[in-house]
């Protein structure tokens, strides 16, 4: 407990887990190299499953399963005695380890330089990706114009 | 819930899930296949007032699908943490449970629990009872399972033979202390000794 700061905002660690969750497992090694030696305990070891996913047609209709989706969750408490919680999407074991880890790190005083190091970078890639996708779609769209023929007159 | 979510109420579960829930299936297996006969099982280190063979077999028998009715001092806040976060079973009072833990004299009476029924007997408690000793001594049983005799310390024969005489209805036990734990199915008589 010695190393927690104020206590965590529910709603900022479930941004910032959501986007730990969604970043490339290969992105997210890259920024976070070396595990750093908080040498955390493993708590439930890393374990693949799948989670319904729901949608509402238009954002507001009745709920509905849309599919199934595999996901990887771990948790693990540092030496401290902070708790980190993952679920990640796919199955990349060490993604949810690490993804854990920032987690519970973000819960102690290093949670300003994971902020700026890691989650910082990893959402403004997934905000450009969305961008990118959002872009390539739009431009595809076709527009139909019709001329008028006479009918309504 | 997030009170519940501590350091100690996280800790103790398997290290190695696949290989040793599946020991600990086989032992539970064996148990109830040999009643009587005591088998050793250990993995799961859960919070007190649980020992070690209860709470290993709940890892092992326990998930979102079975209801787990906590007894008596069984009932805390450690405890309840400790399963959810584990098996995600969900916790209901004893007229649900498909499993329920605790001391004898906690899980009294045992009316309470599920003996299944005609159409579906599986549809039976299982009682995991925690003894303060648990040996091969004792009352004398017979049944299958079983080639002769077998000799086990129960907590109440009466309450058993009550139990075998609902045959093919009835609930299940596993009788537990320390990381021992010994099987007592339905279909086991106990005798006069």
């Amino acid at each position: 407990m010695t190393a927690s700061v104020a206590p965590t905002d529910p709603e900022d660690r479930r941004i910032w887990m959501g986007v730990l969750a969604r970043a490339r497992p290969e992105r997210l090694a890259e920024l976070m190299p070396a595990e750093p030696d908080e040498n955390p305990v493993i708590l439930r070891q890393p374990e693949i499953g799948t989670v319904m996913v729901q949608g509402r047609i238009g954002a507001s209709g009745g709920p509905f399963n849309l599919g199934e989706m595999t996901v990887t969750r771990c948790t693990l408490r540092l030496q401290s005695g902070v708790v980190g919680h993952a679920h990640v999407q796919g199955r990349s074991k060490d993604h949810a380890r690490r993804a854990a880890l920032v987690d519970a790190l973000m819960q102690t005083d290093r949670a300003a330089q994971l902020r700026r190091d890691v989650l910082e970078p990893l959402a403004q890639e997934e905000a450009d990706r969305r961008r990118a996708r959002a872009e390539k779609a739009a431009a595809t769209k076709v527009e139909f114009f019709t001329l008028v023929r006479g009918e309504d007159r | 819930m997030a009170s519940a979510l501590t350091a100690e109420t996280l800790g103790g579960g398997f290290d190695d899930a696949p290989i040793q829930s599946a020991r600990a299936f086989r032992a539970a297996l064996d148990a109830m296949a040999r009643p009587g006969r005591i088998q050793v099982i250990g993995g799961a280190v859960p919070p007190a007032p649980l020992s070690v063979a209860a709470g290993t077999l709940l890892l092992t028998l326990a998930d979102g699908t079975t209801p787990v009715h906590l007894a008596g001092d069984a009932d805390c806040d450690a405890l309840r943490g400790w399963i959810t976060f584990h098996t995600a079973a969900p916790l209901v009072p004893a007229e649900a449970a498909v499993f329920a833990v605790g001391r004898w004299t906690d899980l009294l009476p045992l009316a309470r629990f599920a003996t299944g029924t005609p159409e579906y007997p599986d549809r039976a408690a299982t009682l995991i009872v925690e003894m303060p000793v648990l040996e091969a001594k004792g009352s004398v049983l017979a049944g299958p399972g079983i080639r002769d005799r077998a000799r086990l310390t129960l907590p109440d024969p009466d309450a058993f033979r009550a139990n075998h005489a609902l045959f093919p209805l009835g609930f299940d036990a596993f009788l537990t202390c320390g990381s021992r734990v010994a099987g007592l199915p339905r279909s086991t008589r106990v005798e006069d000794v």
